[in-house]
């Protein structure tokens, strides 16, 4: 395996995410912080292998969202995203 | 409760060696890491410690591999819960690069290429409890691991031995880095087993 | 009852093998009894926690490979990773009747839902292939006849997962068009010599971008970037292909 293509995507933490998100964050658009580049969620480039979970953005590798779930406590940062947005009313018909 | 799965003990060995508590033994190594491996030139590498004003010292490559060297043979505790013992390193003491530093700033900010960081009281780093270490297990150090040179401080939680090491910022004041910010321990000791923060 | 993906905040189930049948050498599909089950919506996941008697658990996502019922179980597909650490429990281990916890359904863009009408381009490498079964499934199902192609790569013939049923379908008429591509050992008389897939084989295999398709592509990451390219570079929208990456559980020296 190419090791520097480590990484998951969005999908793969949107289990965990469940645990602050009422909503599914994988249908979310996002825009990142840094490079303005406006992307569902679940395309965001996934790190799992380390002590949390860490989205980059899939264009300049920036970091969208961090999030550690430690003895019950969930830390979650997302500073690097400028909004996220999610269609309530696709949310609430048929589930997401 | 979760329930118990039939049969189910996961990677772990059954060695009787002696680990920080929560922690089991693994004959792996696992690569653990927040971002892509970043691919850094020896002709573009550097280490640099500065005071957050000034750059105090600075070391290309070419100088840093002659600065002397030794060998460690150290145990590795992740707060993922996996221990790898008796692995061996190569790498320059931070005593070596710190000698002739006169500071009084007690903390520093360890960071690397890409975007990670890990905060570590000063004294922590010296008296041989630090290395920036360039080779594992008698070869170069791979950049899964780290390379060309990491940070070790095997007295601690490996996640404070930041792989990618390109320099510390001196500190009046501790700070937490990367994983300090997001629930982890500011300190690390594993054999507290200090994982997480308290508050 | 057609399965609905709910807003409830995502608790761990107790889920019990009721069934297991091996796919291939080393994947194998276990169908079970989830408790309270809500339903799901085809490419979703789940994520099953094992649970050691010291308390050390682990956590893997699977993909739902069953159509959507209203009798409470499901289906994942679990290929045996080399030093895997939670395969080779679910592929050589567990038995029917015992019990996982499990945590789902998981997801709400790559999903295929049959109200859907639009043309659709399924691309899978190797274990990529379980979500989109579960939408071609889910197709089938719900008697939706939206035009469905899949383009499925694997290593070698033997790898296939679902060959039967695969087989099954493509001699039927209005059902899926498949074009299957070998990495490394191709079955006798195969046109195309083994290797990964490219731009050619996209232009025979798959919708062209003409149609619009929604594309949905699953598989490691480095095939997924691959195939994702390529769809790009024969002129598809990025907006309308859906990706989902699976990875191998982290470089393990």
């Amino acid at each position: 395996m190419n090791a520097s293509l480590n990484y998951l995507d969005g999908n793969a933490a949107a289990g965990e995410l469940s645990k602050v998100f009422a909503v599914d964050i994988t249908s979310a658009e996002g825009q990142c912080g840094h490079c303005g580049a406006r992307r569902r969620f679940a395309e965001a480039h996934l790190y799992s292998h380390c002590p949390g979970l860490v989205a980059r953005c899939a264009l300049c590798g920036h970091v969208l969202l961090r999030f550690a779930s430690v003895r019950g406590r969930v830390f979650l940062d997302l500073r690097g995203m400028t909004y996220l947005k999610v269609d309530a009313a696709k949310q609430e018909e048929a589930g997401s | 409760m979760a329930i118990i799965s039939r049969g189910f003990s996961g990677r772990r060995s059954a060695a009787e060696a002696k680990l920080p508590p929560g922690q089991y033994l693994t004959t792996d190594f696992p690569v653990l890491s927040a971002g892509p491996t970043p691919r850094i030139t020896l002709d573009h590498w550097e280490f640099a410690i500065d005071d957050g004003s000034n750059v105090l010292k600075r070391w290309d490559w070419k100088s840093f591999r002659e600065l002397p060297s030794e060998t460690i043979s150290t145990d590795l505790h992740c707060v993922t819960r996996w221990s790898k013992l008796g692995t061996s390193w190569e790498g320059v003491s931070l005593d070596v690069l710190l000698a002739d530093l006169k500071t009084d700033l007690p903390y520093a900010m360890f960071h690397s290429y890409g975007d990670y960081t890990t905060n570590l009281p000063l004294k922590d780093v010296m008296n041989k409890q630090a290395w920036i270490a360039f080779k594992y297990d008698g070869a170069d150090l791979e950049p899964e691991h780290g390379g060309p040179a990491r940070l070790l401080v095997p007295h601690l939680y490996l996640w404070k031995s930041a792989k990618w090491v390109n320099g510390m910022t001196l500190m009046p004041h501790d700070k937490p880095g990367f994983w300090e910010n997001l629930g982890y321990h500011i300190y690390g000791d594993p054999w507290k087993e200090q994982r997480y923060s308290n508050e | 009852m057609e399965g609905t993906a709910v807003l409830e905040r995502v608790t761990w189930r107790v889920a019990k093998v009721v069934a297991m049948r091996d796919e291939t050498a080393t994947a194998r599909t276990l169908a079970l009894a989830v408790s309270d089950w809500p339903g799901q919506v085809a490419g979703q996941h789940v994520d099953v926690r094992l649970t050691a008697p010291d308390g050390y658990s682990a956590v893997r996502s699977y993909s739902i490979a069953s159509a959507p019922s209203s009798d409470g179980r499901i289906e994942i597909t679990v290929e045996r990773l080399p030093n895997g650490e939670v395969s080779p429990y679910l592929t050589q281990k567990v038995a029917v009747g015992d019990e996982l916890e499990l945590r789902g359904p998981i997801g709400g863009w790559f999903v295929w839902r049959n109200d859907q009408t639009e043309p659709i381009q399924l691309v899978a490498g190797g274990s990529g292939i379980v979500p989109l079964m579960a939408m071609i499934r889910s197709r089938g199902s719900a008697g939706n006849g939206a035009p469905f192609r899949l383009l499925y790569s694997v290593r070698e013939p033997e790898t296939v997962f679902y060959r039967d049923e695969l087989r099954t379908l493509s001699s039927q008429g209005d059902s899926v068009v498949i074009t299957y591509a070998y990495t490394r050992v191709v079955p006798n008389h195969w046109p195309r010599p083994a290797g990964r897939i490219d731009a050619p084989l996209m232009a025979t295999g798959t919708w062209p971008s003409t149609l619009r398709p929604t594309s949905y592509v699953c598989g490691p990451t480095s095939f997924v970037e691959h195939a994702t390219d390529l769809l790009i570079a024969a002129g598809h929208d990025r907006e309308k292909i859906r990706t989902e990456r699976f990875g191998a559980t982290g470089e393990r020296k």
